[in-house]
């Protein structure tokens, strides 16, 4: 059977030169970055020179790049220490409704110690609402962070309009670049933001390792209290492998950019064209063209997203939905009521989201396998029965 | 997929029983598309025994086994025995369910109880 892989939005293969550049650190050159001998040596020097293919690839100054051990400890080092060490007056935290759970709970668990959490809503395509972004804002505003795109239904957020309006206001402004970083353009200078979150493994690196940038001068409490790793800003020996493979990932990305995002985006719009074509009631979630490329999301009605997802995997494809069925906490996705879609039709979430190793035979491939899946669940169905029962 | 059973997978992809029923003697529903998943069971009685039972299930791999599992379970017997079978006895039958579907899926007895008490509500009034 075909195994086709369409959940990078999850994990992804690491391209053979990470793994290479990785490999030494496992074995060989084990060193702690921290100690004064030769094998510490080798291990400093490499979290170094990952440290500028980081920093290059959005444009930062090598120094302002703090490595953490995944996107989501960047992403609460940020809304945690950007507000520990706020010399505002004000205890408004701003966030959009779309935004990762890494974002959002820290926020929420710092509404729980006094501050004061205000959501912008987003339009239907996941676009966050500019009008209620700089009504929110005000001399009470200690922070504000908007994803550059959202992973789970694509679309990509106007970060630079966002931070002129954060600039007019004064308000420092943090960016969940997580999803975005290495498939589309970033350069922090030109956006005008103040901090981003990155990850490894959202850019065909390996799990573990991180990055916040933090523009120089802007106060920052660390999460983590210990040596004096990333200039005392997070303690705890780093993962050097990790980081490495990190620093090969976004070297590549830089490299391959342009032609692996076009390479994708034809695979994503085939799917976006092929499946609408071929099923009635199938609905695209995000924005059509402020779209990461390799996301294709869609909601489909009268069925649940479980359903499709163990049909698929028995046809070897893997897929992810956001369905209350399909999440451990059994919660329907934020992300899909944010752009008000209606509860029971987010029930019918599914992502397929695509890696560089994929190809046109693979959409192929889905576009014959899924259509009788649905058509298989919907027979199911006493919501597609009520329907076609309505509409005679 | 390793969440499930065997015999969970074997009724999710083979689900017995699908479908409606014309005129059928009673018509449970329970659940609600809201919170995930939503069941509708049909019921023939023929002297005091469902001579047959078909359902109707929107909702995850788990609610589609409980509805299958359940119309196998209740077919051919009494109306005293159909009433027994419990959310439990359906669980144990599928070889197990995960801990977090064990109350938002196992709803097929509910919906065949629903059924039940339909048919006998309605044979009260004639």
């Amino acid at each position: 059977m075909r195994a086709v892989y369409l959940d990078h939005y999850a994990a992804s293969p690491l391209p053979e030169e990470v793994q290479e550049s990785m490999l030494p650190f496992l074995a060989g050159s084990f060193g702690n970055p921290s100690s004064l001998h030769r094998w510490g040596d080798d291990a400093k020097t490499a979290v170094e020179e990952s440290r500028e293919k980081v920093a290059a690839l959005i444009g930062a100054n090598p120094e302002e790049i703090i490595f953490t051990s995944n996107g989501t400890e960047a992403n609460n080092l940020a809304i945690k220490g950007m507000i520990a060490g706020s010399r505002r007056k004000g205890k408004h935290i701003v966030i959009s409704g779309i935004e990762h759970f890494s974002v959002m709970n820290p926020a929420k668990s710092l509404e729980k110690q006094g501050y004061d959490l205000v959501t912008v809503p987003a339009d239907e395509y996941g676009v966050v609402d500019l009008d209620e972004l700089a009504a929110a804002l005000d001399d009470e505003t200690a922070l504000l962070s908007i994803m550059t795109a959202n992973g789970e239904i694509g679309t990509i957020q106007p970060i630079r309009e966002i931070a002129a309006i954060a600039m007019e206001k004064g308000v420092p402004f943090h960016t969940d670049a997580i999803a975005a970083a290495g498939h589309i353009p970033i350069d922090i200078a030109a956006l005008g933001v103040q901090a981003m979150s990155i990850a490894s493994d959202g850019m065909y690196g390996p799990k573990g390792a991180g990055a916040l940038w933090i523009k120089k001068g802007i106060r920052l409490i660390p999460l983590l209290d210990g040596g004096v790793q990333e200039g005392g800003r997070r303690g705890g020996t780093e993962n050097v492998a990790a980081i490495v493979g990190m620093g090969t990932a976004a070297q590549l990305a830089r490299e391959r950019m342009g032609e692996r995002s076009e390479y994708l985006r034809g695979l994503r719009d085939a799917l976006i064209v092929g499946l609408p074509d071929r099923l009635e009631h199938i609905n695209l979630t995000g924005h059509l063209k402020q779209r990461l490329p390799w996301n294709a999301s869609f909601v489909v009605e009268f069925i649940e997203g479980e359903g499709m997802l163990l049909f698929l995997d028995a046809q070897g494809v893997a897929v992810s939905s956001g369905s209350a069925c399909t999440s451990r906490a059994l919660k329907g996705s934020h992300v899909l009521a944010a752009c008000g879609i209606p509860p029971e039709r987010a029930q019918g979430s599914i992502l397929f989201s695509f890696g560089p190793e994929n190809n046109m035979e693979d959409v192929e491939y889905v576009l014959d396998v899924f259509p009788p899946i649905v058509e298989r669940l919907r027979q199911m169905s006493p919501l597609y029965a009520k329907f076609m029962k309505e509409r005679g | 997929m390793a969440i499930y059973s065997d015999t969970v997978m074997e009724h999710f992809t083979n689900p017995r029983n699908v479908g409606e029923i014309e005129n059928a003697d009673g018509v449970g529903e329970v659940g609600n598309p809201v919170c995930g998943d939503m069941m509708t069971f049909y019921i023939k009685v023929d002297d005091g025994r469902l001579s047959d039972v078909k359902f109707k299930t929107f909702g995850c791999g788990a609610a589609i086994a409980v509805s299958s599992m359940v119309s196998e379970m209740a077919k051919g017997k009494t109306i005293e025995e159909a009433l027994k079978i419990s959310r439990n006895d359906v669980a144990e039958e599928l070889g197990g369910l995960p801990t977090q579907k064990m109350h938002c899926s196992n709803l097929g007895a509910d919906a065949l109880h629903k059924a039940i008490e339909d048919y006998l509500s309605k044979k009260g009034q004639s």
